[in-house]
């Protein structure tokens, strides 16, 4: 019987071998699937009973805290938003459930404390095994409380956006979205619907989204900035090139018009013989159609590219908060970015040179459009994370400003500074002047699919002389609202705010 | 001394898991370390005077077993810890006093062969009976004894190797030839038993039986031949039982996809739900306690094993599930060691197997000995998905009198073969 002995403890011994294999396997390689599962209920308490993060504003202002509450014998922490609407879309929310949005979904590891240096990780260690509670990292952010309350004041629920940001550092003071919600409302009964159901006053919004990042506007005239650097930059123009504007450029055998003439009904703006500067500074359509059939759309696309246009902006948000600038088009059910693969028979150049076709931008986009006219030609990178700070005090990691590269030549930069001025002192955006500050600025007037309501935009930065603060705005389908009526004064408002400090 | 190493690491773990839970220590956990220690010095001495030639490191093996499930159950609920000691005691208790009847000469249970055959049987059917029995969990597994609850399919499965060891020992040669005649008692028990348990749903007991069944046959005859037609039987056996009975169905699902992707029928709400938030909820909730234990795993007394509702994340953890807790708190390295010790102990067994000279013994020891390994495998293997779920204790670490005191009848079991085979060692 000894050799039947054998064989049955040999098996017996397999047996129990299998399950240190099975075990390894559930302990060691599944153990980031287990965790990610939504029905794991161990992670949840888990999460709950870490002492999340702080999101601090700039001057220190909390926007979103931990709240310490004992349930059932455990320390368990619930997320809370001292600041309400104030900077809701970019800070996001957490809920108990875990879910996370904005900020507290890209910023998720730091918060919890599971993304840190070798001693951090070594004191997280030790603070579970000794049952502690374990502290997440606190962020601080870019953001001014006073510039985003004054922002979301200004829109005053219309929808729309504002981005304010560091012309030379790309630090973002304000990133204002409207219509705002209250991310405290997300745990309470019916607190998501009540939030769906927030409608600003062009009446489809929805409050929960970004518009300064995920918001697509069709930019109207300040896509001009784009196809004047493109004409610069090519050395085929100048700011002195001239043009004969009849009122309209004629295009594939038919008049394209001008915005229509304030004092003749049914008219249209007609400027006779003016440069390319005064083409910018009173916002002709037929000038930059021109334009943008001598230099083709394909060389327009191209520097939309180099400015960032067909990528999401590098900023700290998690990419689904983000839209990439560029062409759209309808496809597979849905509005898509479209690269074309033939610019000249695909595109029309007139339409896109000022920023009509099919073009779609963020605000944010446009904001470094304007930044980067402001710093010579050097595209800063945006940000809105400053410091993440230890619960010891000591800093994690500390944002250096950095540049995303050359756009546009320094000469073209200063050549659009001077002409974006003359906007400011005698053009579309005289509404943002500001006495003994030079503001170079732009307006977009963007048609929409309803006749006579547009899509009002401003672009600026200020002083000119030396770009300090950059400041863009878009307010959602104004009946007869035009960029330097609607928008300017906002911009203005905001620069007065930023530049007073 | 082994058992001083032992005493000392469950006097280490209540204290960390007194400190893990009140953030201090105190004399009262200590307490139970002392009184530990003592009772298995107690039971030292007896296995010393009795039988003083038996394998001295199985006694200390299952106490460090016990003493580690104890102290998870202290650690996931005080109140069951002083049940399952007290159940310990008995344990011990009847450790002892089958030692001292029968060390002498163990071989007289082979003359009651049919009195085990049929007590087996009464044993499993006991839960059936009116008044006493009673259905947790779906089966009829449990009797009452005033305040104490008693579930004697335990003792049952002890019963039956001493039944199968007794027969296939007067049998085996004959069976070897597979005459028909001789099959009849063995397929009736055998028969009778599966019938038992597939009314009583128990479907881990009726594995764990028919594991160690096939095991001793082989042991007996030699004949792979039997085992693979037995084999045979039994899965064309529980396929048709998987066709019949939607319990059965029903884990064979959980265990193939414990995940799905769409909404199934729930049985139990009578609503369509995710199965992992039905079905088969305590696997996929008791997968995640493994995984959240990882490599290293939270510490004793640090585990997550309760919702911010209060309520316990995984149902019957201190039972079928205490080893998805240990595998928490003690993590991979914890529940590596642990299954090690069952090797450890499942070797001293095979060893005795060995060294015994009459066929009654190896039988036996070899029965015992594969159906402490096979009960380990049957839940372990259910929790980390080697094999469906079958609820089933887990050899002296699982909450549960019944459990606690076949197993120590067990280790009697093997320690008096251990003394009769280096007994005539010695003398020969």
């Amino acid at each position: 019987m000894n050799r039947q002995l054998r064989h049955l403890s040999v098996l017996a011994l397999v047996l129990l071998a299998v399950l240190i294999v099975s075990t390894t396997y559930w302990q060691t390689w599944a153990v980031g699937d287990l965790a990610d599962r939504q029905d794991n209920a161990i992670s949840l308490v888990q999460r709950l009973t870490v002492d999340r993060g702080t999101i601090l504003a700039a001057d220190g202002t909390v926007l979103a805290t931990s709240r310490a509450e004992r349930r059932h014998g455990l320390t368990i922490f619930t997320r809370r938003y001292p600041q309400r609407g104030l900077a809701a879309q970019v800070v996001g929310y957490a809920t108990d459930a875990g879910t996370t949005t904005g900020l507290e979904q890209s910023l998720d590891d730091y918060l919890t404390g599971a993304n840190t240096n070798l001693s951090g990780t070594l004191q997280r260690t030790l603070d579970t095994l000794g049952g502690q509670t374990v502290h997440g990292d606190n962020v601080i952010l870019t953001l001014r409380p006073a510039v985003q309350a004054l922002a979301l004041r200004e829109l005053a629920g219309r929808c729309g956006a504002v981005v304010a940001l560091d012309a030379k550092t790309g630090a973002i003071y304000a990133m204002a979205s409207s219509p705002t919600y209250d991310p405290n409302l997300i745990e309470e009964p019916n607190g998501y619907a009540k939030i769906l159901r927030i409608k600003g006053t062009c009446g489809d919004a929805s409050a929960l989204v970004n518009n300064a990042t995920a918001g697509l506007y069709t930019p109207g005239s300040t896509f001009k900035l784009v196809t004047a650097s493109a004409a610069l930059d090519s050395g085929r123009f100048t700011p002195s090139s001239t043009f004969y504007d009849p009122g309209y450029c004629i295009e594939y055998g038919r008049p394209i018009y001008n915005a229509s003439a304030p004092d003749s009904p049914g008219g249209h703006e007609t400027f006779g013989e003016v440069t390319l500067a005064e083409g910018l500074e009173h916002s002709i359509n037929s000038v930059f159609c021109n334009v943008g059939k001598a230099i083709g759309a394909g060389a327009i696309l191209d520097y939309a590219k180099r400015y960032g246009f067909y990528s999401l902006p590098p900023v700290d948000l998690p990419p689904s908060a983000s839209q990439a600038s560029g062409l759209y088009r309808y496809a597979h059910g849905r509005y898509q970015l479209w690269w074309p693969s033939d610019p000249a028979t695909q595109v029309d150049p007139g339409r896109l040179a000022f920023g009509q076709e099919r073009m779609q931008v963020t605000p944010l986009q446009m904001a470094l459009v304007a930044a980067t006219i402001a710093h010579g030609g050097l595209e800063p990178k945006p940000y809105l994370v400053q410091r993440i700070v230890a619960p010891d005090g000591s800093t994690v990691s500390s944002t250096r400003p950095q540049t995303l590269g050359r756009v546009i030549k320094a000469q073209t930069a200063r050549e659009l500074n001077q002409m974006m001025q003359l906007v400011v002192e005698g053009g579309t955006g005289t509404a943002a002047q500001i006495p003994g500050v030079a503001v170079a600025g732009k307006t977009g007037t963007a048609e929409t699919n309803v006749p006579n309501v547009y899509n009002a935009w401003f672009v600026c930065f200020a002083p000119a002389n030396d770009p300090r603060y950059v400041v863009a705005v878009v307010v959602e389908k104004q009946p007869n609202g035009f960029g330097g009526s609607v928008s300017a004064p906002i911009a203005k408002a905001i620069l007065e705010q930023l530049l007073r400090r | 001394m082994a058992l001083l190493a032992v005493g000392l690491l469950t006097a280490i773990g209540f204290a960390t898991v007194y400190i893990a839970l009140h953030a201090q220590l105190s004399g009262g956990s200590l307490g139970y370390a002392a009184f530990f220690f003592c009772l298995y010095l107690a039971a030292h001495l007896v296995a010393r005077r009795t039988v003083p030639l038996a394998d001295p490191y199985l006694l200390p093996l299952a106490a460090l077993l016990s003493a580690i499930g104890l102290t998870e159950i202290y650690r996931l609920g005080p109140g069951s810890a002083f049940r399952q000691g007290l159940w310990i005691v008995i344990g011990v208790a009847a450790f002892a006093a089958a030692l001292v009847w029968l060390h002498a000469d163990y071989r007289i249970l082979e003359r009651y062969k049919y009195v085990f055959g049929l007590s087996a049987i009464l044993l499993l059917f006991l839960p059936l009976a009116p008044g006493i029995g009673e259905s947790i969990n779906g089966s009829r597994l449990w009797i009452h004894f005033g305040p104490l609850q008693f579930q004697p399919g335990e003792l049952g499965k002890i019963a039956l190797i001493v039944f199968l060891a007794a027969y296939l020992r007067e049998k085996r040669e004959v069976l070897a030839q597979g005459r028909l005649k001789d099959w009849g008692p063995l397929l009736l028990i055998w028969g009778g038993a599966m019938l038992v348990l597939l009314v009583t749903d128990d479907l881990g007991s009726a594995l764990l039986y028919y594991g160690i069944f096939l095991a001793m046959l082989y042991v007996a005859t030699a004949r792979i031949s039997f085992v693979a037609a037995a084999l045979g039987l039994f899965l064309a056996g529980s396929y048709a039982v998987t066709q019949a009975t939607p319990h059965v169905r029903e884990r064979i699902q959980n265990w193939l996809s414990p995940w799905s992707a769409h909404k199934v029928y729930c049985p139990l709400s009578g609503t369509h739900t995710y199965r992992q938030d039905c079905q088969s909820y305590q696997l996929v909730q008791s997968l995640y306690s493994l995984g959240h234990g990882g490599f290293g795993g939270t510490g004793l007394g640090h585990g997550i094993f309760t919702s911010t509702a209060g309520q316990q994340v995984i149902p019957d953890l201190n039972t079928d599930f205490i080893y998805s807790a240990l595998a928490q708190e003690l993590g991979l390295i914890g529940a590596a060691a642990l299954l090690l010790l069952y090797m450890a102990f499942v070797l001293r067994g095979f060893r005795i197997a060995l060294a015994a000279s009459d066929g009654f013994s190896k039988l036996l020891a070899a029965g015992l000995s594969f159906g402490f390994a096979f009960q380990t495998f049957v839940i372990v293997g259910g929790i980390t998905r080697v094999i469906p779920l079958t609820g089933i204790t887990l050899p002296f670490v699982s909450y549960g009198g019944s459990s606690i005191l076949a197993n120590f009848l067990l280790v009697a079991g093997l320690l008096l073969i251990s003394h009769r085979a280096n007994r005539s060692e010695a003398g020969a």
